[in-house]
């Protein structure tokens, strides 16, 4: 399963839902590397998830675009997948069926189909289930068949929502370190949403903080650790703690008076 | 040697688990076969009471070929002279061609409707107005749009069938997750893909329901609608016994179509069991 990243172009991008809506975001600007794992934290309301949703094509923007490698993205696509906050599988399906049905929507042949899902299912570790109904897994598993599905598709981009926010805590801890590590082997890019400031240190190699209503990127932060990374880790607590004053700074951020929709 | 004795142990705590869940499914199901039984024989019970108590009085003698036991004795002779199998052929025909008409105008009418909200409140008013309807009303006018009786009973079936299952559909679709569109969209769906591969199957539970629903309908509109104009299937054949006061051979017919709509309703729960993907 060769994978590559992308050069993702975020380029004056605004949003509001509606014209008499409020503007959810204002002009965001943001280049991220192919290959690059890049956390995006906020408060609820200040846009990261629209930013999410426009960045996988599932909503238009209202200006500005999104370029990955100098395309535009205006519409959802097997290269730009998005893997959201629950696992929404196919319950009437088994795991294989889950993982193969985004091929199974494109003209892939039965052998190479077949193939790719065993390799995916290989990948997050689920072998032994692959011809159960998803309906026998449990939560955590269940994530796991939703990050096979996206991954099966050979994404250069895989979008996260906040996927792992309903899980225990080591369930969380083993997927943010396995999708981190699969993203890192395979060199596609990642862009996830949490509200998790470890998740954005232990998963992420930038951090941008959004703030303000419209929101915006106020604040970035390089996370330049080397793999494994451990919580318990000074190096990792004392960027925790940076991320977190940065935080807490941004929620005290004010929108300039220029920062509105015309 | 205690592991021995461990060893011997747990299989005997082992047969001893599957052998209650054995014991506990044959129960299970000698429970499920004496309530069919009981159930059956007090029927059976009732139907010999009437008729014994009727033909207590000599005046009703004739009514003794209703009893049960003539109505079995008949059963051999009307499937010997080809009176069954001709009727499960043609009643079956036409039940099979407006039941077909039925799913496949109902099942995309009602995914329109748990679709498209403004289809749903366009057709509302007009499809419950329609579904008020008594399918056999429509005879009159059915005779004279079709050329044959045979195509006034399909489209009496159909009419009779449709808004079942057109309004099972619907509903079903209204209970779908809406995450499940936007995942399969965000995997590259399109729109027959998001038809064929994600709304029938999440609906199938819904559109058996409303298919077996449709069925007892259409089984009770077939038999009167063969009442007339046609020259077979069980309407007729019932109709036939009666002017020919051949009563043991109406109660085997009656019989008959109870049996046949039996199987043909538990085919249908077979089939919603077999699809559905609800648990618990």
């Amino acid at each position: 399963m060769a994978i590559r990243g992308t050069e993702i172009k975020i380029q004056g991008l605004t949003h509001r839902y509606t014209p008499r809506s409020p503007v959810t975001f204002n002009r965001v600007d943001l280049v991220s590397p192919p290959g690059e794992a890049l956390a995006i934290i906020g408060r609820s309301g200040c846009g990261k998830s629209t930013l999410l949703h426009i960045l996988a094509g599932i909503l238009k923007p209202t200006e500005g675009k999104v370029l990955l490698d100098g395309t535009v993205v205006g519409a959802p696509s097997p290269r730009w997948v998005m893997m959201f906050q629950a696992p929404h599988l196919f319950p009437w399906m088994t795991v294989s069926q889950n993982v193969g049905v985004g091929l199974s929507f494109g003209r892939w042949s039965k052998q190479e189909t077949e193939e790719r899902v065993k390799e995916a299912i290989k990948l997050v570790e689920l072998e032994n289930w692959a011809e159960n109904n998803v309906q026998d897994l449990s939560g955590g598993q269940q994530q796991r068949v939703a990050l096979a599905r996206s991954l099966v598709m050979e994404p250069e981009l895989l979008l996260l929502d906040e996927p792992f926010s309903a899980l225990d805590a080591f369930t969380r801890a083993s997927l943010q370190k396995d999708v981190r590590s699969i993203a890192k082997r395979k060199g596609f890019n990642i862009v996830f949403v949490t509200h998790d400031i470890d998740e954005a240190v232990i998963m992420g190699d930038r951090a941008v903080i959004m703030a303000g209503s419209p929101g915006n990127i106020v604040h970035e932060l390089d996370i330049d650790l080397p793999d494994p990374r451990e919580r318990t880790d000074p190096v990792v607590q004392s960027l925790r703690s940076r991320l977190m004053s940065m935080f807490q700074e941004a929620a005290h951020y004010k929108k300039p008076e220029s920062a509105t929709l015309t | 040697m205690n592991g021995n004795i461990a060893s011997v142990g747990d299989s005997v705590i082992s047969a001893g688990v599957s052998g209650n869940c054995f014991s506990r499914a044959m129960k299970a199901t000698a429970d499920k076969s004496l309530h069919f039984f009981v159930g059956l024989a007090f029927l059976l019970g009732l139907w010999w009471l009437a008729i014994y108590v009727v033909t207590l009085n000599p005046d009703n003698s004739a009514f003794s070929d209703f009893a049960p036991l003539a109505a079995f004795q008949a059963l051999p002779d009307l499937w010997e002279d080809g009176t069954i199998p001709h009727a499960l052929e043609t009643t079956g025909g036409r039940l099979g061609a407006g039941m077909f008409l039925a799913i496949v105008i109902g099942v995309p009418i009602g995914i329109l409707m748990g679709q498209i909200r403004w289809f749903q409140r366009l057709t509302n008013v007009p499809f419950q107005f329609l579904r008020m309807i008594s399918p056999l009303s429509w005879e009159p006018i059915a005779v004279v749009v079709f050329s044959g009786w045979d195509e006034a009973i399909v489209f009496l079936i159909a009419i009779a069938a449709i808004w079942p299952i057109a309004f099972a559909t619907a509903a079903g679709l209204a209970k779908v997750d809406p995450a499940w569109f936007k995942v399969a969209r965000n995997l590259g769906a399109k729109p027959w893909q998001m038809v064929t591969r994600i709304i029938v199957p999440a609906i199938m539970f819904d559109i058996l329901t409303g298919i077996r629903l449709s069925l007892g309908v259409a089984w009770i509109v077939v038999i009167p609608a063969e009442f007339l104009g046609v020259t077979s299937g069980f309407g007729y054949a019932i109709q036939d016994a009666r002017e020919g006061l051949e009563y043991s051979n109406l109660m085997g017919m009656i019989l008959m179509i109870g049996v046949v709509g039996f199987v043909l309703d538990s085919i249908c729960v077979m089939l919603i069991r077999r699809f559905s993907w609800h648990r618990g």
